[in-house]
């Protein structure tokens, strides 16, 4: 640790935890709890195969099962994968760059506990057994009239933790437009931060109207409204387009950071600088434009007639090309490389084919009149788990083994990695890949039940053994986290041998100042080139070592998010008790309370000496020895 | 940064609001923040074409027979204004004058209250009238198009009220010359949206 004093004991370590603005802090409280959900949202698909294990199965009830597969699809997309992308963004991205801090500490911990609290909103709608049940989508002419307040807890949940988003975006752009490290020119940084900032930028302009659609609903359901209702004149389409002009980018958010992920991985392992790394930075730059023009494909067979359907199918098959350019990219960067099968190398494999084929399935739907037969089939559902799951799924599994040494200093067991992925792989397309023919041979997604003697029994047999297999995989990586934690040998700066990047070059994990002098970039894969020439320190440093400027840790992020917390359940009550009225102001007030606090107490964060600097440094090295 | 730093209009940097990096990280995310807050504007102006005089049936508004088209005109004389009397404010920001630029700043926040005032006069009126939020699609798109736009004026007047209080025996320093600045960015763009709020709201209405 760092030579700055600090307090011991449970509640000075929690204290710190709660307040910490470190961004390598709060992108291990990011991953825990992206990891936390992941485990829920997994139980959630669980029951959801269990119960469609067997025709005329009987294990949940219809109702549950709306609960179940609603609660999986919002806690996978916004509450497992972002928050764990953002861990490794937060974590990494600014290593990297060869920055000291992210631009704003402050906002970043708000961001977080945004997250944490509407993450944690949704789900107490278990407590209170009103569970949102209308699909992730929520699609308002369903969602208007579900009854209780599951959706509720849907609309205000998801409310917080896109405000928290959409700052984490923000923050990650200044990050990458201000503080990069001299002579780290955009086309020389890293295509981990590439997709960062892409994706980044994605979430500034797609998420706003989110943040609107939600306000509409919440508007309809709690404070009578009339956007969605068309006996007063409303419009449930309108619904559709804001949530796909957000959803349909939010699945290229997901993505490309997970590209990023695989870019940093096959050129690590094959030792051999990216293929086409300019090709690479323009496909990611092409596939976050065209993410935006193609949202009406959700909607092809809601009529709005065959020129819009013909544009938004062509806008979506040309998405294609920049994504075979990657493709090919990462296959040259293999070619003649010197591989080593570390386990992110085996996920990072496995993916190639595995998205190809979800790839492949999502220009079938593009073209609108095979979509007409497909839409709501188990083949849709087929279509964007492979995405997903052999996408961004494997990207975080790939990133967990890769990053884990640097984020935690001590390595994962490659042993049981390797076992996590066989039987997440196998599992995997076992699940869906026969749901593409479930989906052909008529099967309707989001049914409760089927009846026997419509040929769907064996595979639907199949899929659930594929996901029990998932849910072994998975649980072989907890064990494995478990146990490498427990043992904790610690690692040196580099453990995989081969890092290319900035973040490689210092210690694992990093000093809370990153890096005691800024480093001088001369060119892409800074490391290596480091390497190469065979610096002795692997940094050439841009200025001497001088007094570092730190920001205060503060608890007023959690406060601000708590207010907005209570704040959210005095307006699901408002209209039915006396009292709900009074705790939404209240929370309100005390969210604003906080905002005040912060804006009239100056804090202007303090600084670490050259002294301290200097000794922890030397510390450092006589650890290492 | 040190906020002990005394400046004189010959030592004061021509760029006040981005000298510092904090200057400067705020001085790009406000400019990405208001990138997104135009989508958002956006897609409340989406809305409001989409559900413009729809209602249930029976339902008797229309915009032609709603707005009035001088009670408006005086809101964006005012709202025009006080955009005007804020780069007067940062011309004295960045010549170092912290009296003026607060002086300007007060003007500024007057006129603004103006606006707020006939707005709320505004709705009330609406209200009186039977056009009320929860009686049809249209009025639920306008007072939330209009109310949003009502809302950030609002947020501004406390914003720049707690600036001018806060600072006002510190004088100017590298650390809030960025917070005057980055007010004065937000209240332009109020203004940029009130003058589509004037055009498709009030205008389309009673005109097109």
């Amino acid at each position: 640790m760092s030579s700055v004093a600090q307090k011991s004991g449970f509640g000075a370590t929690l204290w710190d935890w709660l307040t910490t603005v470190d961004h390598k802090k709060i992108g291990i409280l990011y991953l825990l709890g992206g990891l936390f959900f992941f485990v829920l949202g997994g139980i959630e698909a669980m029951i959801i195969r269990l119960q469609l294990m067997t025709p005329n199965n009987d294990l949940v009830s219809a109702g549950l099962f709306n609960d179940l597969i609603t609660m999986h699809g919002t806690t996978m997309i916004f509450l497992a994968a972002m928050p764990i992308l953002f861990g490794f963004m937060n974590a990494i991205m600014p290593l990297q760059i060869g920055a000291r801090d992210v631009a704003f500490p402050f906002i970043n911990s708000l961001g977080f506990w945004m997250f944490a609290f509407g993450g944690l909103f949704l789900n107490i709608s278990w407590l209170f057994g009103e569970v949102p049940d209308a699909g992730w989508t929520s699609y308002a002419s369903l969602s208007l009239h579900s009854p209780g307040h599951g959706v509720d807890f849907y609309a205000i949940g998801l409310q917080i933790a896109g405000g928290g988003t959409l700052m984490a975006g923000i923050n990650f752009l200044v990050t990458i437009i201000n503080m990069r490290a001299p002579g780290m020119t955009y086309m020389r940084m890293p295509l981990f931060t590439w997709t960062t900032f892409v994706a980044s930028a994605m979430i500034l302009f797609a998420f706003p109207p989110l943040t609107i659609g939600l306000f509409f609903l919440t508007f309809d359901r709690m404070f009578s409204g009339n956007f969605f209702d068309h006996t007063m004149g409303g419009n449930t389409i309108i619904w559709e387009h804001i949530f796909w002009i957000f959803g349909h980018p939010e699945v290229y958010i997901l993505i490309l950071p997970a590209f990023g992920i695989f870019s940093e991985v096959f050129s690590v392992f094959s030792r051999k600088r990216l293929f086409g790394y300019t090709a690479m930075v323009f496909a990611t730059v092409l596939i976050g434009f065209l993410g935006f023009m193609v949202w009406a494909h959700h909607m092809f067979t809601v009529g709005l007639g065959p020129t819009a359907n013909a544009i938004f199918a062509v806008a979506t098959m040309a998405i294609a090309v920049p994504t075979g350019v990657k493709i090919f990219n990462w296959l040259l960067t293999i070619w003649g490389g010197s591989i080593k099968v570390t386990t992110p190398m085996l996920y990072a494999l496995g993916f190639i084919p595995s998205f190809v084929m979800g790839g492949v399935t999502g220009v079938m739907q593009g073209a609108a009149p095979l979509d007409y037969q497909l839409h709501d089939s188990y083949f849709i559902v087929a279509h964007f788990h492979y995405v997903i799951v052999g996408g961004v799924v494997l990207a975080i599994f790939a990133g967990l083994h890769y990053w884990w040494p640097k984020m935690f200093g001590t390595m994962l067991s490659e042993f049981l990695g390797k076992i996590t992925f066989v039987f997440f792989f196998i599992g995997f397309h076992m699940t869906f890949l026969i749901q593409h023919w479930l989906g052909f041979w008529g099967m309707p997604r989001r049914v409760w039940t089927f009846m026997d003697g419509q040929g769907w029994n064996i595979a639907n047999m199949v899929s659930t053994i594929g996901a029990l297999l998932m849910a072994i995989g998975f649980t072989v990586m907890v064990i494995n986290i478990i146990m490498t934690t427990v043992k904790n040998e610690r690692v040196g700066n580099d453990p995989w041998g081969d890092g290319r990047t900035l973040e490689w070059a210092i210690p694992s994990p990093p000093p809370f100042y990153n890096f005691p002098a800024t480093p001088l970039v001369r060119g892409l894969d800074t490391l290596w080139i480091e390497k190469m020439e065979g610096s002795k320190e692997m940094i050439t440093p841009a200025e001497p070592i001088t007094d570092i400027h730190m920001p205060h840790g503060s608890i007023i992020p959690m406060l601000m998010t708590l207010g907005l917390f209570i704040a959210g359940f005095g307006a699901m009550f408002q209209q039915e008790t006396s009292w709900g009225l009074g705790v939404l102001i209240f929370g309100l007030a005390f969210t604003f309370v906080a905002m005040a606090t912060r804006s009239l107490k100056d804090d202007l964060g303090y600084y670490v000496t050259k002294e301290q600097i200097l000794q922890d440094q030397e510390n450092i090295k006589r650890g290492r020895n | 940064m040190d906020l002990n730093t005394k400046f004189t209009p010959e030592t004061w940097p021509a760029h006040p609001e981005r000298a510092t990096m904090e200057a400067k990280n705020k001085f790009v995310g406000f400019w990405l923040f208001l990138g997104g807050e135009t989508i958002l504007f956006a897609t409340l102006f989406a809305t409001y074409m989409a559900l413009k005089n729809k209602g249930p049936s029976g339902f008797g508004f229309t915009t032609q027979e709603l707005y009035t088209l001088p009670l408006v005109f005086v809101m964006t004389m005012l709202l025009l204004t006080s955009s005007l009397t804020s780069v007067y404010a940062m011309y004295h920001l960045k010549s170092f004058n912290f009296k003026k630029m607060q002086l300007w700043l007060g003007i500024t926040a007057l006129l603004g209250l103006g606006f707020l005032m006939l707005e709320v006069y505004e709705f009330s009126h609406y209200v009186q009238l039977g056009f009320t939020f929860s009686n049809s699609a249209f009025s639920s798109a306008f007072y939330t198009l209009v109310g949003t736009h009502g809302f950030h004026v609002a947020i501004g007047l406390v914003w720049i009220t707690l600036l001018i209080f806060r600072n006002s025996k510190r004088g100017l320093n590298l650390y809030n010359a960025t917070k005057y600045y980055t007010f004065s960015l937000y209240w332009h763009f109020i203004d940029v949206v009130w003058v589509f709020i004037f055009t498709v709201v009030y205008l389309m209405g009673v005109i097109g």
